[in-house]
């Protein structure tokens, strides 16, 4: 690999200079009828390309992205992501084809005179109102994305965790039988109260602290995300979950898992996705790669930003509630 | 001014020199300056991305105690990210374009002898001269330089403790950016004044070029918002030095409890990006006004809509200080004000529309000379446009939770502010270098120059929103921690292949630039035909810009291929024909 960077330096290093010397010739620098012949050709020759780069990123690296939505939010992010996409590459086609075919059509003649045509009241007013209108639909059908995404008010006994951050690591807790989380600050940071949860406050005694998260399937779970040092960011993508972790605040964000790890490891797109992944584990004599959801820093946070991560386990309820109930909690460690 | 001939010396001409055409000229040196600095840090760091833990021998060669054997340390790493985005944004997109520009165009286009303040323009460069200095000497501190994202967000901003180059390397990094909005106002008030104050008989704000409609408007919007950055990092350095809490509370750090209480880095995030956003447009704007002009040039035909585009920079202008929040979706602040935030975002898409339809109904039944200039200038309405279409993605607020600081956005805003702007840099520097140097630059070399970049840049930034979109998250070392990234190294490398490509095909440029100052061929007084003042001077600069009167103005500055006149241009000192409608 590294010899074909050398060599594409060399060849481009080479045109300069082959080209800087021809550079003392006296000829004319403003460009003749064949230059404009010339690179309107090579504009043609470009849309080709542009159109082709296009099409060969799709059909190469759609099996890179993300799989199926994991939650019910993310279900409706999906299709509104799918309407903006289209709306996009609809826009995208035709404009690139209109710029590189006028650029290609009209390539200077000489002695031709160009249209003298300054203004349209009818074209401009076609395309300042057409775009409004599209946009419209789209501000509100992704608002209304976002309400139901952000609001998390309406849910019928949610579970409550809380997602911790610190260089470089993660922590979450459950808010245990009262599903009330005990009051926290960093001030109590101590020993092996990690999160600094406030044991005076008698919500606090039944939280659950671990190191690997568990989520049920079917119920709403409601995050609440603190920082103890920088920011980061909880970035959980298969749920098409994102919240910053704010040192000095708490915020918030709810969904609603809806496949298990499981299924998630049974779905099409995800075998798929995982064969590409392990083809390339194996030419590098590494372990197979079993999927597993997890929750990622996607906030710069120092040194160890690109290693702070935590596994996420969605499991039926039943299942989920024997794994909390094998968990130690607050008062049980502290003591 | 024109009888006023002192002797010039060595020093007030070509250092302390207070013409606009030589501070010009100093800006745009040092601009190419900075910007090799920022190209050669990608280089670098997309090298680790594509093959992290190989060892490199120039890597080893750059970057001396933070590499080991040829693989650079994780720190190191973010402060390249940093720095290079901090040079690229400010020091080459800031002030290397408008500040070369904006100086050179704006006395010449409008036909005044000088700037109103040639002082203050002097001032102004050897400012931003200055805070270039602190920014290069920023990278030889111990501790390395700033690294905590050119977002410079705290806490970690803030403490050393949380990363290294948040010592001394962050100090210098905001002693320089205060020097630099310091320069940044001092520019953006002259060009206001001069735009305002000093045009030539005639010359109605409805009759000037979109370039100086672009930099003036660019200076408006400096001015607004710049010194709300200025008071953000005069904030984070009392945080810093003075123990104040403005934006630090609650902080467990390295075993202990900082003092710190009642600060919000959510209050740091609206400051910094209630400047960071318009500056997208600060960038973006002089390359479209840059653009609007040599394409109307070399179509040989009159912008399309010449008052929808100053009705779409004015709009754009104003929108973009009310949408800073689009930065800041996931960060935790109001739903509600997430909601607005949306609205104010894609609004700007109409504007956007109008100028992209606007450019390419321009280039219909055009008669397109294929410049360099023009080359440059089509290649950033293509990106742009993809570019900016992306902005549905990420201005949406439901849309960005899943793409917020992922690749994707990296993709976005290098397309749509970065290539662009580039760009419109480059057209700028092909168009006018007759008017700088007296000279012109090598066409044979500018159309390699602009097709090994294009095909770069599309190379570099279209396969890297499909990495944003499988989730790899920005600013990450090396993805090998996750095996759910695995897939995307292979795409990596493609990337990479074409950065170099990119980074290459620039030593064309700075080859054709250089030796063109001194041995390109002559330049005639016009030599594209433009209608514009700045080509009624002569080749050879004489301070004062015109050797007798200056001339009065009696038409717009898009006469081309008039009916009525034999060669496709009119000048817009040429008076009107008694049958010809004004304008």
């Amino acid at each position: 690999m590294t010899a074909i960077l050398y060599i594409l330096l060399a060849i481009v290093i080479g045109v300069a200079i082959w080209q800087v010397a021809s550079i003392l010739n006296l000829r004319e620098e403003i460009a003749t009828e064949k230059d404009n012949n010339t690179q309107g050709i090579i504009f043609a020759i470009f849309g080709v390309f542009f159109y082709g780069l296009m099409i060969f990123s799709f059909w190469k690296y759609s099996v890179i992205l993300l799989p199926d939505s994991a939650s019910v939010e993310g279900e409706s992010y999906d299709t509104l992501y799918l309407v903006t996409m289209l709306l996009i590459l609809f826009v995208q086609a035709i404009t690139q084809f209109l710029l590189f075919y006028f650029a290609f059509k009209y390539r200077g003649i000489k002695g031709r005179k160009a249209l003298f045509y300054a203004d349209s009241h009818k074209l401009e007013m076609i395309w300042t109102i057409v775009p409004a209108v599209v946009l419209s639909g789209i501000v509100l059908y992704g608002l209304s994305v976002w309400n139901n995404v952000m609001d998390a008010s309406d849910a019928e006994n949610p579970l409550i965790v809380e997602v911790y951050a610190k260089q470089f690591q993660w922590e979450a807790r459950y808010a245990g039988e009262d599903n009330e989380l005990g009051l926290a600050n960093v001030r109590n940071i101590k020993g092996i109260n990690t999160m600094g949860v406030d044991m005076t406050d008698k919500n606090a005694l039944d939280d659950v602290p671990v190191r690997e998260l568990h989520l049920p399937k079917g119920r709403k779970v409601i995050f609440k995300f603190r920082s103890q040092d920088v920011l980061h960011s909880a970035y959980m993508p298969h749920f098409r979950a994102q919240m910053n972790c704010v040192p000095g605040m708490v915020t918030q964000f709810a969904f609603t898992p809806s496949m298990t790890t499981e299924e998630m490891r049974l779905n099409d797109k995800t075998i798929d996705k995982v064969a590409g992944i392990n083809k390339i584990r194996a030419e590098k004599g590494e372990d197979p790669y079993l999927f597993d959801y997890i929750l990622l820093c996607n906030k710069i946070c120092g040194s160890s930003h690109y290693n702070m991560q935590m596994k996420i386990v969605v499991e039926e309820e039943a299942q989920f509630n024997t794994w909390l109930k094998s968990q130690k909690t607050m008062a049980q460690i502290v003591q | 001014m024109s009888d006023h001939h002192h002797k010039e010396t060595f020093i007030t001409k070509y250092v302390f020199s207070q013409d606009h055409k030589m501070i010009s000229k100093q800006y745009l040196v040092t601009g190419i300056f900075m910007g090799v600095i920022g190209v050669l840090m990608s280089m670098l760091f997309r090298l680790q991305i594509a093959w992290p833990d190989h060892s490199f021998s120039i890597i080893e060669a750059f970057l001396g105690r933070h590499q080991d054997g040829g693989v650079m340390s994780p720190d190191i790493y973010l402060a390249l990210v940093t720095i290079h985005g901090t040079i690229m944004v400010f020091f080459v997109l800031t002030a290397g374009l408008s500040g070369t520009f904006s100086n050179l165009l704006i006395p010449l286009q409008i036909g005044a002898r000088d700037m109103a303040s040639g002082f203050l323009n002097m001032v102004s460069y050897w400012l931003f001269f200055l805070s270039s200095v602190i920014m290069v000497l920023s990278l030889f501190v111990e501790a390395g330089p700033a690294s905590a994202g050119w977002t410079i967000y705290p806490p970690l901003s803030a403490l050393p403790q949380a990363i290294p180059g948040s010592g001394m390397g962050m100090t210098l990094w905001l002693v320089s950016m205060a020097i630099f909005i310091a320069s940044s106002l001092l520019g953006a008030l002259n060009y206001i004044v001069t735009v305002l104050n000093l045009r030539t008989v005639g010359m109605k704000m409805t009759r000037l070029p979109l370039t100086i409609w672009a930099f003036f408007v660019t200076a408006i919007i400096g001015v607004v918002s710049f010194p709300v950055l200025l008071s953000a990092a005069l904030l984070l350095i009392f945080d810093r030095s003075f123990g104040t809490s403005f934006f630090l509370s609650d902080i467990f750090i390295q075993g202990e409890v900082l003092h710190y209480q009642g600060g919000s880095p959510v209050l740091f995030e609206h400051l910094f990006w209630f400047l960071g956003h318009p500056e997208v447009y600060i960038v973006l704007l002089p390359a479209l006004g840059i653009t609007s002009e040599i394409i109307a040039t070399n179509s040989r035909k009159p912008i399309f809509g010449y008052r929808a585009m100053i009705g779409s920079i004015i709009a754009i202008a104003f929108l973009s200080t009310i949408v800073w929040g689009h930065h800041m979706f996931v960060s935790g602040m109001n739903p509600f004000l997430g909601s607005v935030f949306t609205f104010t975002t894609l609004l700007i898409a109409i504007p956007s529309a109008v100028k992209a339809f606007n450019y390419i109904t321009t280039l219909w039944k055009g008669n397109l000379q294929m410049n360099p200039a023009m080359l440059f200038s089509i290649g950033l309405v293509s990106t742009f446009i993809s570019g900016g279409l992306t902005g549905l993605v990420l201005g949406d607020s439901a849309l960005d939770i899943n793409v917020h600081d992922t690749y994707f956005v990296v993709a976005h805003f290098h397309l749509v502010m970065g290539v662009s702007a580039i760009y419109g840099m480059f057209a700028g520097v092909y168009h006018w270098f007759p008017k700088m140097y007296g000279r012109m630059m090598n066409k044979t070399l500018g159309y390699w120059h602009f097709w090994l970049t294009a095909i770069a840049a599309y190379g570099v930034f279209f396969p890297m929103h499909f990495i944003g979109l499988a989730g790899l998250p920005r600013r990450y070392y090396s993805n090998t921690a996750f095996p759910l990234f695995d897939d995307v190294a292979d795409v990596n490398i493609v990337i990479t292949l074409f950065a170099i490509l990119g980074g290459a095909a620039q030593i064309i440029f700075l080859a054709n630039f250089f030796i063109s100052i001194y041995k390109g061929k002559k330049a005639t007084q016009n030599p594209w035909k433009s209608n514009t003042l700045e080509w009624t001077t002569p080749v050879e600069h004489i301070h004062g810009n015109w050797p007798g009167e200056i001339p009065a103005v009696h038409r717009w500055a898009y006469d081309y291929s008039k009916p009525g006149y034999d060669e496709d241009f009119v000048c817009q000192t040429t008076p009107l024909k008694p049958d010809e409608e004004p304008t």
